[in-house]
């Protein structure tokens, strides 16, 4: 053995370590692939090895070859092997290269669980932190599952670094188990106002995160975090929570006013750049919340942008980028006060960066007007023409594009113009965006009707040049736009000048260089050109013109006939075909140009993209109904296939329409010819109400076509668009006098009485006349087209699933899984740790159980308004609240859901709707039928009592409370502080250890109580080997590992160093739990110091209170009164004298220690309910006289009812 | 949230990476392919961020990077980070780095890998900054001006 030992130390010296592997790299550098595959077989052998510094050594270097991207997935075992090292050191390489490679398809990362919870439970806080670092790298949902737990009992760890961590991983649990989030959030929530700023920190970016997925479940933690930003002086958290608010404001406008004014402090007081920069972003999403909101803001929006200035003035290329990043936000609402600063941005567009630049093409968009926007394309193109990338080139020519085409060409005043700068545009060598060119070019041509001869010119110009596009640019995609000039041209050949030269530019040979798809539509509209061109003749009387036409398609097609594109070649065969036919026909002096022509006749109307997708489904139209009745696979038909058909034929004649039918059938046929006679999408025989909608008088009496004669119709060869920009000039400058003119005449027309608008003296937007009668066809829709946009949320979206109301109370059913037992739980198979659905074995009656889910749903409603209504009071409190005092240090009890302090919550909701209240009561009764008269009597004069509290609470207005403080979050405003409590009782100390414990139930488990030891470590020696070993009752039993004995001890999972303290847990079964009742054990350990090692004893007695078997369980008034009146609750009662404490503090107590809840409070007297782990119900009534206090109980078992009666009398007794 | 933070050196080689995203070793070593390639086009005086959104995830997300002498830091976040944030981070990480090594050079990053800090070094800024939501190193970090303190990492040995 020790010669192995040494054997194995020595083989490592050969070993390579980490440097040596690095090193090695260097020196390969040729052949690099070849030794590293060498240094990889080397460190399979070293894995092979059972010595664990190997392995970690061979692992180390495995991680960092992972990084230069080798796959080693096939270690994976083995790293989970380091991981489980004892050693700090290498298990923290085990975990690195976890973090690094392990991902959710990794199979063997369920080997980890329980090496990941012995390591966070461990004693070192390292252990621990490295364990949490890791899993957050590769969390799975099993593990998020099965660790959740573990890892929230960590978010109260003694140590800050802990606790951090802890908060942190816990958002990659919520992602990856959302079941976890709404058990966990209270403790969040909690974290918040950790006293360590770090944690603190941690939790409120964990909170941020969710919240920026959706905020409006955490729509109600608005005043925490806006106490929270008043109070920090922390920029990060600042920072995240000023992030977060930007999220919220939409949500709720009124928050935005109210965060206004700390965000403009804070803009004027901070020097942090990036906070600033966050306050602005804040204040912009909050004036867009506001949109249309109050005039004064205009105030805020000026500072915004003034600082915004100020940044992208700035030398620093960072600020400079952010600042117009913000800038473009505050443009989608005020455009107007970004367009002051047009200077400073067409500036940004000569910066050397080119992200800046990129980011000032994104403000132009916004800033274009009809008046600018020739002056901005002006110089747009220039930097077209400078541009060395082609990337930015590509990003200016669609910037181009969009800011010209932009809501519906809304800023073009001359098409003319646009289309000389498309065209201009197409001298752009290797860009991608043709095909963009050429779309535009083809949705100006067909929606703008007066431009359509201008463009027609322009495009036969570009054919004709088509041999520049297509020879230098064949690869990239200039040639698209030929595409767009042969459509337009074939389409609208009648306003070409020169036809028939057209046409032969578009026959030349060399057109069979271009791509298929633009030769196939070139092929089909030579035949649009050679239809008009014959018309044309024809008229003209030119019979041999139109016969060399033909001649020369019959000469020219062949080319596309042998084309390799199969589109090009059955077009082009098609097409020789008909003129081949057209030409005998021209022999023999057949007019035939009607009949060609008749092939094109009829226009083309620009339909929207989104009209398929818009056509409502027609009423009665099912589209998931069967249209034939499925077959029916029954057994009968299995077992006898023959007879199927057989039968099939009988039964058709009983499914035959009958005559009832046929009606029916001609009807719905009717119907469906209406249909689709509105449907546009349907092809009709007959005239289509389409066409006649064109003839009407809608489109035609239009003005259009009325071009200004001083542009030239014709320019010879290539346009140059700045020409367009001084006659536009020219043309705004003449259009002013005239308008001038007119307006003298008119003042003198005004005179008459004729009452007229008087413009502004300024040349305002509105004022510039575009060039053209410009009618722009709109797109069509179909009719009754449904007005929704298609939701764009994309269901695979992780984060929906963190979609959950936070504010509902905590059903027993969201209890995360507890570990039940570290020692039973390795025979445990896995699947049994799956949370599952709630058991009971005592169910409530069935009446009982429907009558608890329509509560349910009343309290889900009366909670959502409830939370609304808390929002909206803080919300509507101007002045923003003073930072308050810290609230009163929340007890730290284990159990998550309300407790202790929901008593005045409960209340103070109540007084607010209480008409609310009242109206579900009414509800509740009618529909409650059964219950009898005398009862309701009861039950109404319970509600008027209640009624006549509520309005003796509610002289003390709210607003008091207000002005005291906060809105405490988790609980409720408070009247005086409670001293901290723990739940965790001394159970038994000696000057080694002491042991603490908390015994909590669970509704999961109908006889099973989870008892929690503390054992804290007070001497200087270690303490291991730990065993607790309990004498079994006959009611009470110690959950243990399979196969040990009752007598055996069960063993401590962890070692006590001196000063640590830890928790264990372990699983008790009672059988009955109306009595409480105690059990004897001794913990057993070595204590190890210096001087040698002892063994140690401590007796201890647990005791099992009934009170431990209840569970906090939340009950509404209305459910604890039908419960009451049920009448199969046995009752009894107890009196304490001499109680000086406050009646709240009081109940705060009996919610604590005994884990109710307060169900109603009216002044001194309360209701409370709680629910045993066994599904007992147990009532209590508690008053408060002069000195005394007296507590009615009824409970469906007498026996408990007296033993929980007594355990509180002397809680009671001690106060 | 960082998505990812990847180290390279004035040629592309990667030094250290690390993506809080599963990728294959294969897309893992096309997106620093791709990121370097963005990054060592630009002059050394412009701006640190950059849209590269399509290589990890969404258009949520930007890359903010710093080149120090040979080496490149690059760092993948989404929306919800401040940009100037995450560059002092790096700034803090350089330092920190520099700290251990004393006038850190990238010859450093390659042959201490493992030392002292090194695997921490990343694995801990990172986990520092978990999830990647900075608190502890730079907590003491006065974003606006750039004077950081340095806080002292725990010492693992």
């Amino acid at each position: 053995m020790a010669l192995k030992m040494v054997k194995g130390s020595i083989d490592r010296m050969f070993d390579k370590n980490l440097q040596d592997l690095v090193r090695g790299i260097r020196n390969h550098k040729e052949d690099e692939a070849k030794y590293i595959s060498q240094c990889i077989d080397e460190i399979k052998q070293e894995l092979k090895q059972d010595n664990i510094a190997v392995k970690a050594n061979a692992v180390c270097k495995l991680t960092y070859l992972q990084m230069l991207g080798y796959d080693i997935s096939w270690a994976a075992f083995n790293i989970i092997e380091v991981m489980s090292a004892s050693k700090f050191t290498f298990k923290r390489i085990g975990y690195l290269a976890a973090s690094q490679s392990f991902h959710e398809g990794t199979d063997v990362i369920m080997l980890t669980t329980n090496q990941i919870r012995k390591d966070l439970s461990s004693p070192s806080q390292y252990d621990t932190g490295v364990a949490l670092t890791g899993l957050s790298c590769f969390v799975t949902p099993d593990l998020a599952r099965d660790l959740a737990n573990d890892i929230m009992t960590l978010m109260s760890h003694t140590k800050p670094y802990i606790r951090k961590k802890a908060v942190l991983i816990m958002y990659k649990v919520f992602l990856k188990y959302p079941e976890s989030l709404r058990p966990a959030f209270p403790r969040l929530k909690e974290k918040l106002e950790d006293p360590d700023p770090g944690v603190q920190s941690a939790a409120v970016n964990v909170i941020c995160e969710l919240a920026r997925r959706n905020p409006k479940n955490y729509l109600s933690l608005a005043p925490l975090f806006f106490k929270l930003m008043t109070s920090s002086t922390n920029n990060w958290v600042l920072i995240k929570i000023i992030k977060l608010f930007g999220a919220l404001t939409p949500l709720e406008p009124r928050l935005g006013k109210k965060l206004i004014e700390p965000l403009t402090n804070l803009i004027h007081s901070t020097s942090a750049m990036s906070l600033l920069y966050e306050c602005v972003n804040t204040v912009i999403a909050v004036l867009i919340s506001l949109s249309s909101g109050m005039p004064n803001h205009s105030a805020s929006i000026q500072l915004c942008v003034q600082k915004l200035r100020i940044l992208i003035e700035d030398s620093d290329q960072n600020l400079k980028y952010l600042g117009l990043l913000a800038m473009s936000k505050i443009l989608k609402t005020h455009p107007k006060s970004v367009q002051s600063h047009k200077d400073l941005i067409l500036q940004c567009l000569d910066d050397k960066d080119e992200s800046i630049r990129l980011r000032a093409l994104d403000l132009l968009y916004g800033m274009v007007s009809k008046k600018n926007l020739m002056e901005i394309v002006k110089k747009l193109m220039t930097h077209v023409d400078k541009a060395e990338g082609t990337t930015y080139r590509d990003e200016l020519l669609t910037k181009i594009i969009d800011i010209c085409s932009q809501s519906n060409y809304q800023y073009i005043t001359n098409f003319e113009w646009y289309i000389s700068i498309l065209v201009e545009l197409t001298r752009l060598e290797g860009t991608r965006h043709g095909h963009l060119i050429a779309a535009q070019m083809l949705d100006v041509a067909i929606r703008v009707k007066a431009i359509r001869k201008f463009a027609v010119s322009q495009m036969s110009a570009l054919l004709d040049s088509a041999h520049l596009l297509a020879s230098s640019t064949q690869r990239n995609g200039i040639c698209e736009v030929l595409y767009a000039a042969a459509w337009i041209c074939g389409e609208f050949s009648e306003h070409l000048q020169e036809p028939h030269h057209t046409l032969e530019a578009m026959l030349r040979p060399k057109v069979t260089t271009l791509p298929g798809h633009i030769q196939a539509v070139y092929v089909q509209n030579v035949v649009k050109l050679y239809a008009s061109i014959l018309q044309q003749k024809e008229q003209a009387g030119e019979a041999e013109g139109a016969q060399a036409v033909t001649q020369l398609m019959v000469d020219r097609l062949p080319q596309f006939v042998q084309s390799a594109d199969l589109e090009v070649q059955e077009r082009a065969s098609c097409i020789l075909q008909l003129v081949k036919h057209i030409q005998k026909l021209q022999a023999k002096d057949v007019p035939v140009a009607e009949e060609v022509s008749a092939l094109f006749a009829g226009e083309l109307n620009p339909v929207a993209p989104k009209a398929q997708k818009k056509v409502p489904v027609p009423e009665g139209l099912d589209l998931d109904a069967w249209i034939n009745e499925p077959l029916s696979d029954s057994e009968s038909e299995d077992e006898r296939p023959r007879a199927v058909f057989h039968e099939e034929e009988q039964r058709r004649p009983k499914h035959r329409p009958s005559e009832a039918d046929e009606e029916e059938l001609a009807r719905r046929r009717e119907a469906r010819k209406q249909e689709q006679a509105n449907n546009p999408f349907y092809i009709k025989s007959s005239p289509s109400p389409q066409k006649r909608y064109q003839d009407t008088p809608g489109v035609e009496h239009i003005p259009v076509v009325q071009i200004d004669l001083s542009v030239p119709l014709k320019v010879p060869g290539l346009p140059m668009s700045d020409q367009y920009v001084k006659l536009e000039e020219e043309r705004r400058h003449r259009q002013k006098l005239e308008k001038d003119k007119r307006r003298k005449k008119r003042k003198e027309k005004e005179k008459k009485g004729k009452r007229r608008h008087s413009s502004l003296p300024t040349e305002s937007d509105e004022d510039i006349a575009p060039a053209q009668q410009v009618d722009i066809i709109t797109e069509e829709m179909p009719e009754n087209a449904l007005p929704s946009d298609e939701d764009d949320k994309d269901p695979n979206d992780p984060y929906r699933a963190l979609d959950i109301d936070l504010d509902k109370p905590l059903a027993d059913s969201e209890k995360l899984p507890i570990q039940k037992h570290r020692n039973a739980e390795t025979s445990k198979s896995p699947e049994k740790d799956v949370p599952v659905v709630e058991k009971k074995s005592k169910k409530p009656k069935k009446k009982e159980k429907k009558h608890k889910e329509k509560e349910r749903d009343k309290e889900k409603k009366k909670k959502e308004k409830e939370k609304k209504v808390r929002l909206d009071f803080w919300l509507s409190t101007t002045p923003p609240p003073a930072p308050a005092p810290a609230p009163a240090p929340v007890p730290s009890t284990e159990e998550l859901s309300v407790n202790a302090v929901t008593a005045p919550k409960d209340e103070y909701e109540d007084a607010k709707t209480e008409v609310q209240g009242e109206e579900d009561d009414a509800e509740g009764q009618d529909q409650d039928k059964k219950s009898p008269k005398h009862k309701k009597k009861k039950h109404k004069k319970e509600k008027e009592e209640r009624i006549k509290g509520k309005k003796k609470s509610k002289k003390q207005p709210p607003g008091s409370e207000e002005a005291a403080g906060e809105p405490v979050q988790n609980g409720a405003p408070e009247e005086e502080q409670l001293p901290p409590e723990s739940s965790y009782s001394l159970l038994a100390e000696n000057s080694y250890v002491k042991m603490a414990c908390d015994i909590r139930g669970s509704l999961q488990e109908d006889s099973q109580v989870t008892v929690a030891i503390v054992l804290e470590n007070r001497s200087s020696s270690i303490l291991k080997g730990m065993e607790l070993s309990v004498l079994d009752s006959l009611n009470a039993r110690m959950a243990r590992p399979q196969g040990s004995s009752v007598h055996d001890g069960v063993p401590v999972p962890f070692q006590l160093p001196p000063g640590v303290s830890n928790e264990a847990q372990y699983v008790f079964t009672i059988q009955s739990i109306v009595t409480a009742q105690k059990l004897k054990g001794t913990l057993s350990f070595i204590a190890k110091n210096d001087e040698g090692a002892t063994h140690e004893k401590l007796d201890f007695r647990l005791h099992f209170s009934c009170s431990s078997y209840l569970i906090t369980t939340p009950c509404y008034s209305d459910a604890f009164a039908k419960l009451l009146e049920s009448g199969d609750l046995s009752m009894s009662s107890v009196k304490v004298d001499g109680i000086r404490m406050s009646f709240q503090n009081l109940l705060a107590k009996i919610c604590f220690h005994h884990h109710f809840s307060v169900v109603e409070r009216v002044d001194s007297c309360a209701s409370m309910y709680s629910r045993s782990i066994q599904g007992h119900h147990v009532c209590l009534l508690v008053k408060k006289g002069e000195n005394s206090v007296s507590v009615d109980g009824k409970c469906s078992d007498s026996t408990l009812l007296s033993s929980l009666l007594e355990e509180m009398k002397a809680t009671l007794a001690k106060c | 949230m960082i998505k990812a933070i990847l180290i390279f050196n004035n040629h592309g080689k990667s030094r250290l990476s690390m993506f809080y995203q599963p990728y294959s070793e294969d897309t893992q070593q096309q997106i620093i392919r791709e990121t370097f390639h963005l990054v060592s086009k630009r002059d050394e005086n412009v701006c640190n961020f950059l849209e590269g959104g399509l290589l990890i995830g969404g258009s949520d997300n930007e890359l903010i990077y710093r080149h120090y002498a040979t080496i490149y830091f690059v760092f993948c976040v989404d929306s919800s980070e401040s940009e100037f944030g995450i560059l002092d981070l790096i700034q803090v990480f350089v330092e920190t780095l520099d700290k251990c090594f004393e006038n850190v050079c990238e010859l450093d990053l390659i042959f201490h890998v493992d030392k002292a800090g090194l695997v921490g070094a990343p694995a801990r800024a990172v986990s520092a900054v978990k999830n990647m939501n900075l608190p502890e190193i730079p907590r003491n970090i006065n974003i606006g001006d750039i004077s950081i303190k340095v806080p002292n990492l725990p010492s693992f040995k």
